[in-house]
């Protein structure tokens, strides 16, 4: 596939858009999954996959074909999701952010989870909580955390994306799986059989 | 080995190569408590795994490309501008040129001209400071970062600025409207630095959006010899502290002129 991009590119910068379409076909899915991970609303991730292959188009000139078209367009999804994070941290949006920041632990004032819930109220119940512990991260844990996390970056190469020191990278992944084990695991509790992929016992059902 | 710490056991189950993988290993292998605390972070992280993507229909891709394909097709007629951009005046950029807009008007008195023989209620001298200062404060932020960016950027070849261009761009028209207010409510040392501030920013914007290493070089000195960045911190750092006593100004006339002054 990648030998096929790079065919792909060289035909696109030649002015071939029919080349640079079985690209934007061949990652657009990709960029998206990336892009609602890290801003999760669907038409944020929408405008950063238009913007990504936009700059990407503009920018296949520099695009150097013994590296990977898709780490490339990865790259360029992250800066525009991070361009578009920060700005909404100045704008509007943030404002509700830090009035929650304000505001006592919301994962303390969610109810209890049931002693024994089933396994789909457990599901919702552990979604909400990592979507809220997502959206309190930082713009570093959190595009450190997808990478690692969804994408399998390695942390080096996170490092390179974000601008900042392997150290900086490694411990944004760090923070990121802390808050996630705060919020996820007063749900283990007794009922690690009730989570995804482990059968539930007999004894845990009553 | 001893008991790996949190940090190792996330590096392990990310299986980096920076991580003693092999000794974490053999100690999981018989320390039961360090393996319990292993299965945990690995619930966790199978849990977060779980979180569902929307879906995107297989015409997903093709969708995509119909969205694009008229914003390429400019590439073959532009010049600066090989591409317009699909956000064009993005949305976020939207709402701080209609946030400078507001401000602006409100602070002069001039809320919105819905209701002409009406009076605008008065806005006390302390509330409008204060919308200032919020405003102002975030567009040196913003402005800051656009900068910074481009001073940092390292390169031997042909740079794309383009993405910096369209931000200083935006910026730009927010500037003017700040710059504008700021002379008219008497905030002289303020408008001072706006006024510094717009000549980089319309530098920047006017620029090729391609521009060798050695433009890139010399519009970095530019920004670096003028001082801008630090006086943009210092102004930054002014406002907040304004912004913190509720938008009172120091001693002295020109209030925010106690910045660092033009070297223009």
């Amino acid at each position: 596939m990648e030998g096929n991009d790079a065919a792909a590119v060289l035909q696109a910068r030649a002015g071939d858009a029919d080349a640079f379409r079985v690209l934007v076909e061949r990652h657009s899915h990709k960029v998206f999954r990336l892009a609602y991970r890290m801003t999760s609303n669907e038409q944020d991730a929408e405008d950063v996959v238009q913007e990504t292959f936009l700059l990407a188009y503009r920018r296949l000139d520099q695009f150097e074909s013994r590296s990977s078209f898709g780490t490339w367009i990865h790259r360029i999804a992250v800066n525009c999701t991070l361009d578009l994070m920060r700005a909404r941290r100045r704008h509007n949006d943030d404002r509700v952010r830090e009035d929650d920041m304000e505001r006592p632990d919301l994962l303390e004032s969610l109810p209890a989870p049931d002693p024994l819930p089933d396994r789909l109220v457990l599901s919702a119940e552990a979604r909400r909580r990592v979507q809220y512990t997502l959206s309190r991260l930082s713009a570093t844990e959190r595009t450190a955390f997808v990478l690692r996390h969804f994408e399998g970056a390695p942390i080096e190469e996170i490092a390179k994306i974000l601008g900042v020191r392997v150290n900086a990278a490694k411990n944004g992944v760090f923070r990121a799986v802390k808050k996630m084990r705060q919020a996820l695991e007063p749900l283990v509790g007794s009922n690690v059989q009730a989570w995804p992929g482990v059968e539930r016992q007999e004894q845990g059902m009553k | 080995m001893k008991h790996p710490s949190e940090e190792q056991l996330i590096l392990y189950r990310y299986r980096e190569r920076d991580a003693p993988l092999e000794a974490i290993e053999q100690h999981l292998a018989r320390c039961s408590d360090c393996r319990s605390d292993y299965e945990r972070l690995q619930w966790v992280l199978a849990t977060v795994s779980e979180q569902p993507v929307p879906e995107r229909s297989e015409e997903y891709a093709a969708e995509v490309w119909s969205r694009l394909q008229p914003h390429l097709a400019k590439k073959a007629g532009l010049g600066r501008r090989m591409v317009t951009s699909w956000f064009g005046m993005p949305r976020w950029a939207a709402v701080g040129t209609g946030a400078a807009l507001v401000v602006a008007a409100f602070i002069a008195g001039r809320f919105w001209p819905g209701h002409p023989t009406q009076a605008p209620p008065p806005v006390s001298a302390q509330v409008r400071d204060r919308i200032l200062l919020v405003a102002v404060g975030d567009h040196l932020e913003r402005s800051q970062m656009v900068l910074v960016e481009l001073v940092n950027t390292q390169s031997k070849g042909e740079v794309d600025i383009s993405r910096e261009q369209r931000r200083a761009e935006d910026l730009l028209v927010d500037n003017r409207l700040y710059r504008q207010t700021a002379m008219r409510v008497g905030e002289p040392g303020l408008a001072n630095l706006l006024d510094e501030l717009e000549r980089v920013l319309a530098e920047v914007a006017n620029s090729p959006s391609e521009v060798s290493a050695r433009q890139l070089e010399s519009l970095r000195r530019r920004i670096e010899d003028q001082g801008i960045l630090f006086k943009m911190r210092v102004v930054g750092a002014e406002v907040e502290r304004r912004e913190q006593r509720g938008g009172k100004p120091p001693s002295g006339p020109q209030g925010l002129a106690n910045a660092p002054g033009r070297t223009t």
